[in-house]
This record gives structure tokens, C-alpha cells and sequence, in this order.
């Protein structure tokens, strides 16, 4: 049987999109959505919903887009995800839903995150909303600190079935790495801040600039709120720690994100907050981090290098997130890792000196482990670093949170539902797995949900 | 409604003292903690220690060097505060110690005042040593009252001794045995301090203000090497053992947007003028 190709979503030229913010990718039209979604074979034992980590009715929504019966595709996804506009553009599909689906076995799967996109776009476009009515009004209290996916999700199911809900989050919007991380140009605030209205409209009261921890202890939250569900995220960027670390210009890729995206310094001075440019980048890293960094650094005016230790098969990034960096222009420079920051008399970057690296045995990680070359020491240019390597746990709030117990990583401890060491204490999203998906945070904040729902009804 | 400025005075030229209604900032606010600001939609953060608080409301002193503290202080009672967070970073090691020697410098007396405090309520006889380049810049001097001794230098000698800080706390530790100092300040100020600590063998608390973003631990830029290792100043600080304070790389990232911090000076000051609210 002969399958059709998938259809393509429009992209903008990468040398237009390379000097704004505006979101690269726009989407389907009506038409496109709907020839794509003719293109779903309908499975009976549909594969593609094992791949979703939230299982989606992946099948059930693009029947209903076939059908040019939008409202009702809306209505489906929503039953089984309540960010859809976040996880189409997100989700890295290639590895879940759409590395599922049958077709890849005789072509290309369906564009299943970008048909999840087009429905979320037209519902907010038409103001379709759903049904925000709880069956019931429970008298129990619940507490939510940090308002990234996990909480939001978490907040938005409890809510949902009547609970009396509290989120608290210490910046000064609601988000977590969907407003402080992931850039403008993957992933519109717009699209953000409507998700936080319609929790509004649901009920939750939502408190920002609170440090959970400081602000207020967990004992009194443990004696105010039936349950209390953390959702704090990894948070801590970790450092090489390299000779040089501390020169001004070497930046955490949270850092530098945080400026641009959160601060609007790319605005600036229209808007307060500094960040350095100066003419030679480079970005630290091989994951999406990594991407989002020199992308965002690329806009400014930069000329940017990732410089990375392995190859780019080992790339941890999405395929389409490399692939959007080098049209865009940005440079790679693998099997080479830095191992010493160089600064001038005032303590400014001038240079980083790097070694040559080749590929050895694969290490645990099953990827090859890279090893230095001796005497391969080079020196490459730069004004700014930035280093996207990784993070540690946040310690603001557990570092005051008594009998609450971590893992050897220093993370909550937590089983498939949240639950932890303490009774009516739930956690779920980065700060349980360390650094993962939007997706598998919103997952976790609806496990959770459910049985708090469970325990509380 | 939150965050309202419920008084504001003026200490000396550029200094301004904010009352600020925000309960939760003060029922929970211990000594060495501080705030973050921001003051508008395109605002940035800037960090502020906590000096005092009282019921419903904490207190901050402001010195105005560039354009966000420019604009703080050009807001009068009854206006509000965009954002406040806080308390943010680990409360001073306030406990009984024995004789305690404090010295603020500038705007860093008013860091100073709760700590000495809550080290003359756990027992410590506690000498207070306030700097300041002149007379001026001398503040609150009546808040320190109930501390053992206090002493009060000035660059110019147009108050007190004519000494730099550093210089007065040398010559008393020769005088008398103490076993724990704070020292909070300008970094040179702070850094002088800590020498003379190290020379005489005494654990000395200094607070950084160490560039801010988030105040969370969350983006690294507040970094600080102490004794080697790679501190995060607004959760693991602000205030660490001024011995063992890696003070040069310290103080060239202070510095880091000087450039940056002239124009957003200087396009604010083309839009308002003269600055006369100072
Ligand atoms: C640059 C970047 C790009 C990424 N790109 C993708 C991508 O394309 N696709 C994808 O699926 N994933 C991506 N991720 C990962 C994804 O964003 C995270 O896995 C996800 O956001 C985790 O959600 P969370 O709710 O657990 O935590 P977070 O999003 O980290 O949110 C935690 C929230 O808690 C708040 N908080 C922390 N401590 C406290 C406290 N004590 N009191 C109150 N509030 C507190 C924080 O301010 C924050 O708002 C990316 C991550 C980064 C950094
Ligand atoms: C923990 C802490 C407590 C502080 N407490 C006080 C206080 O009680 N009273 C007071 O007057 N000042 C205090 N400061 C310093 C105050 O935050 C800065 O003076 C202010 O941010 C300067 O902003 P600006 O735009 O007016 O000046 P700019 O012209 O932008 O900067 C002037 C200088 O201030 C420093 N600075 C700039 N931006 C920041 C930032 N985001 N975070 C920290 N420092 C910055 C830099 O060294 C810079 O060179 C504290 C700083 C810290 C870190
Ligand atoms: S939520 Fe993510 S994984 Fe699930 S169907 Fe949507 S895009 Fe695919
Ligand atoms: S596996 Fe593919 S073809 Fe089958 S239902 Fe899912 S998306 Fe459609
Ligand atoms: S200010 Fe960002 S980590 Fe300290
Ligand atoms: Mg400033």
C-alpha cells in the first residue's frame, strides 16, 4: 500500500526567523490539518496512544478533525490533556506518540504534535472553552508549590473535581521553565498566561513572589492543607567548574534564558535587565538547552558555536531542534570540551582553551564515552560563555522541608503516584525525575491528582 | 492591597528609608535575610536587605547609584511595589557567642541593626562600629543604643574618629578579645575587614551582594568562589566567612554591566531630568 507523505507545517525562512523572537514554526491551516489527519489509518490497536506519555485519544482527535468537527477534537484532547497548546509545540514526538505510530514502518508517521497544536490553536482562537463547572464542591484544602507543568496540571485536576485550591510560585508569574526557559520563539507566553486564566476562571488561587520554604514554613502548610503537592522543578544549573568559571560573560544557560525570556533583556534598555552579547558565543551542551541558548543568542546578533564533547548522533537535542539551530546559522563544533575559561585584567571572558576529544567504549549511558586527545589543547574566542549542562535539585525548598525524604541524587523520593515520605505530601515533575519533559511533569501532576482525589473524597 | 510604601524618609542625600506593608515578608523575616523588588512590568530584580521589621510591614534603606534605585526612590508614601519576594537567603548565625564585634558601613548599618539586635537578645556583649564617608552618611545612629560600646568613624573625620573601618576594628581587637565580627559594607570596606580578621585569627560574617536574578538558586549568576568552592550567594549566602571570600573575582562581577548600567542611567535621567527627589 502506498502511503502519502506527511504534510509539512509552515516554517518561517530561517534568515527572517533568526532575527526575532516570533514563533518559528506556524502551524497548519485548516486544509493541511485536515489532509493530514486523512492520512491516520484509524487503528483499532492504535500504538501511536503507548507512545503518549499521558495516553491520548490520538486516533479519537484526528478522526474528529477529519471530519472538520473541530470543537469536538478540541473536547476530546482536553479530556486526556489540559495543555495542549504547550504539547503540541513541545513534546519530543519523534521519541513518544509519533515514534509509535504504525506507519513508520512503511513511511512517515502522522504529525501528530502539530494536529494537537492546530486544535488547541483554533479553540483558543475561537474561544472555545471547556466545561469548567466541578461536579461537586469538596470541603479540603490543597496545597500547590510551584506553578511549572507539574503544578499547573495538578491544580487544574483538582480543581476540577471541586477542591479548594492554593498554588504558590516565588517569580512573579506563573510558568516555571515554560515562561523562564523555553524561548518566545518555540513556545508564545501568550499561550502561557491563558493557560494560568483559565485556572483563574477555575478557581485556584494563585499566589506568586512566595518562596515556599521561607516565605512559609512546610509545618504550617502541613497543619493548613489536607494535601500538598510539590512541583518545584530541578532548578539549580550545575557548572563544569573549570578554571575561569566566575569571569564575567560565563553565564548558566538558566541564566542567560532567564534575561532574554523572563527579564526581556533582549529588549533592554526599553526594558531594565542587562545581558551581554558581545560578538562570539558559545553554548556549552548538546541538549535542548543547548539549542534554545545559542538560538536565543543567535537573535541578539551573535556569532554562535556549540561546542560539544561528543558527536552529534549523541546529541541529546531533538533532531528538529539541531536541525532548526544550523539553519538558523549556528555552528557546531563537536568532539571538543572546554577545560579552561581565559579572562582579561578586568575579569572579562576573552577566550576559552579547549581540548580535542575522540570516542571510546560506550560508557553506561550506552553512549561512547568521549576521551581526550593529549596535547590537542586549542583556544577558541568568545565573550560569552554559556554552559548548558545540567542541573542539580533546588534546594530552596527542601533544604527547610524536615522528614521529607530525597534519593541518592538529592531529589524527592517519590512512588508512580507522588506519593512520599510523608503522609499527605505528593511531588511530581523535575524535582522527582530530575531534569525530563513537560509532558512527563503534567503526567506526574495528574497522577498525583488522582490519588489525592482518591484519598480526599 | 499589597505592598504599599507606608512611609518614606530621607536619611542623607540618596538615602531614603521605605516602610512597605507586606505580611508575609514581615512575620517571617529573620535577621541577614532580603527581599527582591521589581518595579514595573519591564522592571528588573533588585535585592534589598530586610532592616527592620514591624506588624505588617518590613523596612528597607535604599541608596540610589542607578537607574532602578533612581526610580525606588522617587516613589512616595501611598504608592505600591509591583513585586516583592521574600525573605530570601539563609538567616544570619545569630546565637551567643560571647563579645561581638559589628561594623556597618554606608548603607550596610542598616544590614546591621537586626543582627546586632538578636545578638544582644542571645546574651553577647556586642561593640558597634559605624562608618561612612562623612558625617552624612552616618544613619540610624539612635538604633544602636542598647549595644555595649559604639563607635563611629568617618573618612573625613567629620564625625567620630577619621579612620576607615578597618583601621578602628584593628585597633580594638588589639584592645579586647573577640570572638566573632560581622562586617557589612562596600566590598573594599568588607574585604579590608576580613583581612584583619584573618591576621588576628576570628571568624568574621560578611554579606554579599553578589548581581541577582532570581534570588531562588536558580540561575547561578549570584556565583562566589568560597574557599575554593562554587557558593550560590542568595541561597547558600548572602552571608559566608569573609576569610575565606575569593574577593577579586567578588568584585570584577559586581562590575560586570557597567556599560550596560550608564545607559539605563542615562536614558532614564533624559526622560525625568534632574533628579531632584534625591
Ligand atoms: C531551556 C529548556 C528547554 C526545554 N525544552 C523542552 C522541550 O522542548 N520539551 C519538553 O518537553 N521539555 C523541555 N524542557 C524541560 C521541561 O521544561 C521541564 O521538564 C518541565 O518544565 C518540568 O516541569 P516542572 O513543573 O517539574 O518544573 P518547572 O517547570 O521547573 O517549574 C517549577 C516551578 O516551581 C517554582 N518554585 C521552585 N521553588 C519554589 C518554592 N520554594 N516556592 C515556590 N515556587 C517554587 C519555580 O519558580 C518554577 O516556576 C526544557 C527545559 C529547559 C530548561
Ligand atoms: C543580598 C543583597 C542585599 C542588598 N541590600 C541592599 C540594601 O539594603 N540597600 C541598598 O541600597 N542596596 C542593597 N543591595 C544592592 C542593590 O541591590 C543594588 O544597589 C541595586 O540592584 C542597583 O540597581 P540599580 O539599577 O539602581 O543600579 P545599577 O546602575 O544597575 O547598578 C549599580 C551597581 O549595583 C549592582 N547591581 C546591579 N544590578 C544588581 C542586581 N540585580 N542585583 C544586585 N546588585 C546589582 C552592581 O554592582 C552595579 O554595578 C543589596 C544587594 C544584595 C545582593
Ligand atoms: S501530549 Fe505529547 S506525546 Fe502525547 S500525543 Fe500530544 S504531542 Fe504526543
Ligand atoms: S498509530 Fe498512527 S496511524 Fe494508527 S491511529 Fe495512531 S496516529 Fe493513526
Ligand atoms: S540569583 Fe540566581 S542563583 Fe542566585
Ligand atoms: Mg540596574
Amino acid at each position: 500500500m502506498a502511503v502519502k507523505q506527511r504534510l509539512k507545517t509552515i516554517e518561517r525562512n530561517p534568515n527572517e526567523r533568526n532575527k526575532d523572537f516570533n514563533e518559528v514554526n506556524l502551524g497548519y491551516t485548516q486544509e493541511l490539518a485536515i489532509e493530514e489527519a486523512k492520512r491516520c489509518l484509524q487503528c483499532p490497536n492504535p500504538t501511536c496512544v503507548q507512545g503518549c506519555p499521558v495516553g491520548i485519544d490520538i486516533p479519537g482527535f484526528i478522526k474528529k478533525i477529519a471530519e472538520k468537527d473541530f470543537e469536538g477534537s478540541y473536547k476530546v484532547l482536553k479530556k486526556y490533556n489540559s495543555l495542549p497548546a504547550i504539547c503540541g509545540r513541545v513534546c519530543p514526538q519523534e521519541i513518544q506518540c509519533e515514534g509509535s505510530c504504525v506507519l513508520n514502518k512503511v513511511g512517515q508517521p502522522i504529525s501528530i504534535g502539530a494536529l494537537e497544536r492546530f486544535i488547541a490553536d483554533w479553540a483558543i482562537n475561537n474561544n472555545i472553552e471547556e466545561d469548567i463547572i466541578p461536579e461537586k464542591r469538596i470541603n479540603k484544602k490543597i496545597a500547590i508549590i510551584g506553578a511549572g507543568p507539574a503544578g499547573l496540571t495538578t491544580a487544574s485536576e483538582l480543581s476540577k473535581a471541586g477542591f479548594s485550591v492554593d498554588m504558590y510560585e516565588v517569580f512573579h508569574d506563573v510558568g516555571g521553565v515554560l515562561i523562564y526557559g523555553i524561548p518566545e520563539f518555540r513556545l508564545p507566553k501568550s499561550i502561557v498566561k491563558k493557560e494560568a486564566q483559565l485556572l483563574k476562571k477555575l478557581g485556584v488561587n494563585i499566589f506568586t513572589n512566595i518562596p515556599v520554604g521561607l516565605a512559609i514554613h512546610p509545618k504550617e502548610l502541613l497543619e493548613k492543607y489536607d494535601a500538598i503537592f510539590i512541583g518545584v522543578g530541578a532548578g539549580t544549573p550545575k557548572f563544569m567548574d573549570i578554571e575561569g568559571t566566575e569571569l564575567n560573560g560565563v553565564y548558566s544557560a538558566n541564566e542567560f534564558l532567564t534575561r532574554i525570556n523572563l527579564m526581556k533583556a533582549y529588549k533592554f534598555p526599553q526594558s531594565d535587565t542587562p545581558v551581554k552579547i558581545g560578538e562570539k558565543i558559545v553554548v556549552i551542551g548538546g541538549g535542548n538547552t543547548a539549542m534554545d541558548a545559542a538560538r536565543s543568542a543567535l537573535r541578539l546578533g551573535a556569532n554562535v558555536t556549540i561546542v560539544y564533547r561528543r558527536s552529534e548522533n549523541e546529541m541529546p537535542a531533538r533532531k528538529e531542534e539541531i536541525k532548526h539551530a544550523k539553519e538558523e546559522g549556528v555552528k557546531f563544533q563537536t568532539l571538543t570540551q572546554p577545560v579552561r575559561y581565559i579572562g582579561d585584567e578586568n575579569g572579562n571572558l576573552i577566550g576559552i582553551e579547549c581540548i580535542k576529544m575522540e570516542l571510546g567504549e560506550p560508557d553506561e549511558s550506552g553512549r561512547r564515552k568521549p576521551i581526550p586527545i593529549p596535547n590537542s589543547n586549542f583556544i577558541i574566542e568568545a565573550s560569552v560563555a554559556i554552559e548548558a549542562i545540567g542541573t542539580n535539585p533546588n534546594k530552596l525548598l527542601l533544604s527547610q522541608f524536615d522528614g521529607l525524604e530525597l534519593n541518592k541524587w538529592g531529589y524527592i523520593k517519590a512512588d508512580e503516584f507522588g506519593r512520599t515520605s510523608i503522609e499527605k505530601v505528593f511531588a511530581g515533575g523535575d524535582i522527582v525525575t530530575g531534569s525530563a519533559t513537560v509532558i512527563l511533569a503534567m503526567g506526574a501532576g495528574k497522577k498525583a491528582a488522582s490519588v489525592i482525589k482518591q484519598a480526599l473524597y | 492591597m499589597k505592598n504599599k510604601i507606608l512611609e518614606k524618609r530621607k536619611l542623607a542625600y540618596g538615602v531614603h528609608e521605605f516602610w512597605i506593608e507586606n505580611p508575609i515578608v514581615s512575620k517571617n523575616a529573620k535577621a541577614g535575610q532580603f527581599v527582591i523588588f521589581r518595579l514595573y512590568e519591564n522592571g528588573e530584580r533588585i535585592p534589598l536587605t530586610i532592616s527592620a521589621v514591624n506588624k505588617d510591614s518590613f523596612r528597607v534603606i535604599v541608596k540610589a547609584i542607578g537607574k532602578s534605585t533612581y526610580e525606588l526612590c522617587r516613589l512616595n508614601k501611598g504608592d505600591f511595589i509591583l513585586d516583592v519576594v521574600g525573605p530570601l537567603g539563609m538567616p544570619s548565625e545569630v546565637k551567643y557567642y560571647g563579645n561581638a564585634l559589628v561594623i556597618g558601613g554606608g548603607v550596610g548599618i542598616a544590614a546591621i541593626t537586626p543582627i546586632v539586635k538578636e545578638l544582644i537578645k542571645e546574651k553577647n556583649n556586642v561593640d558597634v562600629i559605624l562608618g561612612g564617608r562623612s558625617k552624612e552618611y552616618i544613619i540610624l545612629e539612635n538604633e544602636f543604643k542598647n549595644a555595649n560600646n559604639l563607635y563611629i568613624v568617618t573618612d573625613d573625620g567629620s564625625l567620630g574618629e577619621k579612620a576607615y573601618p578597618h583601621q578602628f576594628m584593628e585597633k580594638m581587637i588589639q584592645e579586647k578579645n573577640y570572638d566573632i565580627i560581622w562586617a557589612i559594607g562596600p566590598s573594599k570596606m568588607m574585604k579590608a575587614c576580613s583581612e584583619v580578621a584573618k591576621k588576628h585569627d576570628i571568624k568574621i560574617w560578611v554579606s554579599l551582594n553578589s548581581i541577582m536574578v532570581d534570588g531562588t538558586g536558580m540561575c547561578g549568576g549570584c556565583r562566589v568562589r568560597i574557599g575554593n568552592k562554587l557558593k550560590y550567594t542568595c541561597v547558600d549566602g548572602p552571608e559566608f566567612d569573609g576569610r575565606l571570600v575569593d574577593w577579586e573575582s567578588f568584585e570584577k562581577r559586581l562590575n560586570q554591566y557597567r556599560k550596560e548600567e550608564k545607559i539605563a542611567l542615562s536614558k532614564y535621567l533624559q526622560e525625568v531630568g534632574e533628579p531632584t527627589w534625591l
